[in-house]
């Protein structure tokens, strides 16, 4: 730690000269942090330890998964291939992927006109973007369904059912989602760095494109990530737009075995929770710091 | 996973590479004419904005094939603005703004105004059209056959997918479909009152007659555009009949007419065919209600009670996982905020897993977990004790507070970790040197801070939990249900879930759009409130 905080103990210790503590004074000062840590431990990671025995249990059943590794086998993972499950993950990717693509480039060129131009409209449309956060898209998820059934008449590929109207109803809500968070970057991007540019003749775009942009790529990893994995689990919108089996994503399709038969389908549900959120919690895991700077910052992790 | 945007170590690392310049709408290029720049980027442009034109106008055309005005319009002028846009050179700031701004405008803000619009409306099974159409469904459905009339010679034929019938009217074959009335059809092959061949129509053979047989016996040709001349129907796909309506639509006295027993409906304001006996049609039509659905929501004996105890729970479920995520989340921060314990950092990475797992898996997950029979807490972890940790109202609504207690300490300590570390050495030093004791400095100069650090992130953590639709509906469906409602609502329902049951959306209720609708504006001024009123409190925390 970078920062010398005492905060928790009262008693300032030089950190480099590491006194010993032994015995009971040890345990007092620091060792019991270890007891509060190993709980604390044991309590966030007993059903990720309880999910994986259950996907690796041959009995498939929620009575089946209660003793832990008792039988190990791949039986459940194979048996997805008989399901829709690929069909869930590749559409849940696609759909997340260009979303969160989409979500970053709309976001960052809005933040940029924002953060670098002046023209009327600019406050309100700052204030108006600060409000609209407020209100998640998925409120109005009956309007949706219903403005999605209109324009299914007229163009069926946008209609219900669709994962392409999924995208655009998801990138309808890139803007005011983390926009400002991205404002707040730019604006830390010093003007001169684009006055620079300029003189020596850049454009506009030339300066977004290739200055700008890689001077807050942290932040637009961050927001891409975010988005990507917020879409990952967006279940309400995702399962009132896609009907067909074959559409669905994930989330959908996952609560479908869990509340229809939940004894019978428990260890297709691990095995498929398991694949499903190992490339997540890596990323999360890798990623660590990014997101979590992000994430202090004001960001927003459905 | 995709996109691997890898380049986190610098920040000067390249996202996006300049070698591809696209956007979503080539902003390469402004109105700058500078003859070497109409290049690559102006080409790129005008392809993508033809790209986007063609689209639209396509969008267009089938807007105006099916009488969508609404769609037509709005489509014109997002094409007007984006061609504006992009080829002007005075709308600068508006080329980086607009392809987000139409998203936002479609997608979000329209969608908003229409959940108002519909708020006041009886959108909802029953209304779920317009006038002209429910008075069409209501001939169509009801439908007699002709007393007496003479059966056609008939023959079940096929375009497409779509069934269909050749009759043999006197001499002449006419052929249709459900959804192509029926029409004289020239060179048809007849043998006798059998009719072999239909040009631009297949014939089907008796068994794939037979493998049909439902839809046959339940389809309905028209007989024309109009649907009080009625239609053409089959028993057995030999023999049709002439069916046509018992209603009567009274155009000039805008009254619907029995023709069995004369009874006559007439059309209220409220969207539907009434008798003066009371009885009315079953199809009616969408009209604006006024602030009726507001008034069923607070005052009708079936939603009332319901709506309050679950706007109350909203409330108290969103609090409490604030407050009790806060607090664990805290405490494990300051336990860990002491440079001497070692592997702090392995213990973040182990704490965070809960966070890090997307939130559908962990209630789905949990929702196993706890299972009032087979699951693992009750079956290895208390012995076999069958407590219904979902099925009980009370225990649920505690459940979903420890499931989310689960969900979201990580997100907490992990802010918390943050603004401890963010607290000044110095401060901490002057508080200890005026002989302030570790209580005192606690809770004088680092609770202020660390409520001002995270305080925004506690209003926008209270606004997700009390939408947080995800982990109530996947871990007890809003369940165990009221015993005293005839409606889908349960004791674990928050608010937005209340919208999705009463919305009807996923068809195991009837649907009510105008209800949901209101609700979901009830929600629109609950949550807008209280984060205004909230950001002001933290603006003030601020300048203390």
């Amino acid at each position: 730690m970078a920062t010398q905080t005492a905060a928790g103990t009262g008693r300032a210790m030089d950190a480099s000269g590491h006194r010993r503590l032994t015995g009971r004074k040890f345990f007092l000062e620091v060792g019991w942090r270890h007891v509060v840590g190993v709980l604390a431990v044991v309590y966030a990671a007993f059903p990720i330890v309880y999910v994986f025995s259950a996907a690796l249990s041959s009995r498939g059943t929620l009575t089946g998964s209660n003793r832990l590794f008792a039988d190990v086998g791949l039986e459940n993972f194979a048996a997805l291939q008989d399901t829709y499950f690929w069909h869930w993950t590749a559409n849940t990717l696609v759909i997340a992927t260009i979303t969160g693509i989409g979500t970053v480039i709309m976001g960052a060129a809005a933040a940029y006109a924002f953060s670098r131009f002046r023209f009327s409209g600019r406050r309100v449309g700052l204030t108006a973007l600060l409000v609209i956060q407020m209100f998640p898209q998925m409120l109005a998820f009956v309007a949706i369904f219903l403005l999605l059934l209109g324009l299914g008449n007229v163009v069926p590929a946008l209609g219900l059912n669709s994962k392409l109207a999924l995208i655009l109803v998801y990138l309808g809500g890139a803007l005011g989602v983390n926009t400002f968070l991205m404002y707040g970057f730019f604006n830390t991007v010093p003007r001169e760095i684009d006055e620079a540019a300029k003189i020596d003749g850049a454009s506009h775009s030339q300066i977004f494109w290739t200055i700008i942009l890689r001077l807050v790529a942290p932040i637009l990893a961050v927001v891409g990530l975010l988005s990507f994995i917020s879409t990952f689990g967006e279940f309400i919108i995702a399962r009132v737009i896609l009907q067909s089996e074959r559409n669905w994503t994930l989330a959908v399709g996952l609560y479908g075995w869990v509340s229809d038969l939940l004894e019978a389908r428990w260890g297709l549900f691990a095995a498929g929770a398991v694949i499903a959120a190992v490339p997540v919690v890596l990323l999360f895991l890798f990623l660590q710091k990014y997101i979590v700077g992000g994430l202090t910052a004001g960001a927003v992790k459905g | 996973m995709s996109s691997p945007q890898a380049p986190v170590a610098h920040a000067d690392a390249p996202t996006a590479p300049p070698s591809e310049p696209t956007g979503r709408r080539g902003r390469r290029l402004s109105g700058d004419s500078h003859a070497r720049n109409v290049t690559r980027g102006f080409v790129l442009k005008l392809a993508l904005m033809a790209l986007v034109n063609a689209l639209g106008v396509y969008v267009v055309l089938a807007a105006w094939a099916e009488d969508s005005y609404g769609i037509l319009w709005a489509m014109v002028a997002l094409l007007f603005a984006a061609n504006y846009v992009y080829f002007s050179r005075r709308a600068i700031a508006m080329k980086y703004i607009l392809p987000g701004l139409a998203f936002l405008l479609v997608f979000q803000i329209f969608v908003v105004g229409y959940t108002a619009w519909v708020a006041f409306t009886n959108y909802g099974d029953g209304h779920n059209s317009t006038k002209q159409d429910a008075i069409e469904a209501l001939l169509v459905q009801n439908e007699r056959r002709v007393e007496g009339s003479d059966a056609y010679p008939l023959t079940v034929v096929q375009q497409g997918d779509a069934l269909g019938f050749a009759v043999l009217d006197g001499d002449v074959v006419r052929a249709g479909t459900a959804e192509e009335p029926l029409a004289p059809v020239d060179d048809a092959v007849v043998e006798g009152s059998q009719i072999l061949e239909v040009p631009g129509f297949e014939v089907l053979g008796r068994d794939a007659v037979l493998a049909q047989q439902a839809e046959v016996t339940a389809l309905r040709v028209p007989v024309s555009d109009d649907p009080e001349d009625g239609s053409i129907r089959t028993q057995d796909a030999r023999n049709g009949f002439a069916y046509t309506s018992v209603l009567e639509y009274d155009e000039a006295a805008d009254t619907m007419v029995d023709t069995t027993d004369g009874t006559v409906y007439r059309s209220t304001s409220d969207g539907t065919f009434r008798s003066d006996d009371g009885r009315t049609l079953n199809v009616g039509w969408r009209v604006v209600v006024g602030a009726e659905n507001f008034v069923t929501a607070f005052s009708d004996a079936r939603y009332a009670l319901p709506f309050v105890k679950i706007l109350a729970w909203t409330i108290a479920f969103a609090a409490l996982s604030v407050v009790t995520t806060f607090l664990l989340g805290l405490f494990l921060a300051m336990v860990f905020n002491d440079p001497r314990v070692r592997g702090r950092k392995i213990y973040r990475s182990l704490l965070i897993l809960p966070y890090a797992i997307p939130g559908f898996l962990s209630a789905l997950l949990w929702s196993g977990l706890l299972n009032r029979r087979f699951g693992f807490i009750n079956d290895v972890l208390l012995g076999g004790a069958e407590i219904g940790w979902l099925t009980d109202p009370w225990l649920a609504k505690l459940s979903l507070l420890g499931v989310n207690l689960w969900l979201g300490f990580p997100y907490m300590f992990l802010i918390a970790t943050g603004a401890l570390q963010a607290i000044p050495g110095d401060l901490l030093e002057a508080a200890k040197i005026d002989g302030a004791g570790r209580f005192r400095t606690w809770r004088s100069v680092v609770l202020p801070l660390l409520l001002v650090a995270t305080g925004p992130l506690l209003i926008a953590s209270f606004a997700f939990n009390f939408n947080n639709f995800t982990l109530v509906y996947m871990l007890t469906q809003g369940g165990p249900r009221f015993a005293d409602a005839s409606v889908p609502l349960g004791h674990t329902d928050i608010l937005i879930s209340m919208v999705y049951s009463v919305s009807g959306v996923d068809g195991s209720a009837p649907k009510n759009y105008g209800l949901a609708s209101a609700l979901s504006i009830v929600i629109f001024l609950i949550v807008g409130t209280i984060s205004a009123i909230a950001f002001r409190q933290t603006r003030k925390l601020e300048e203390i």
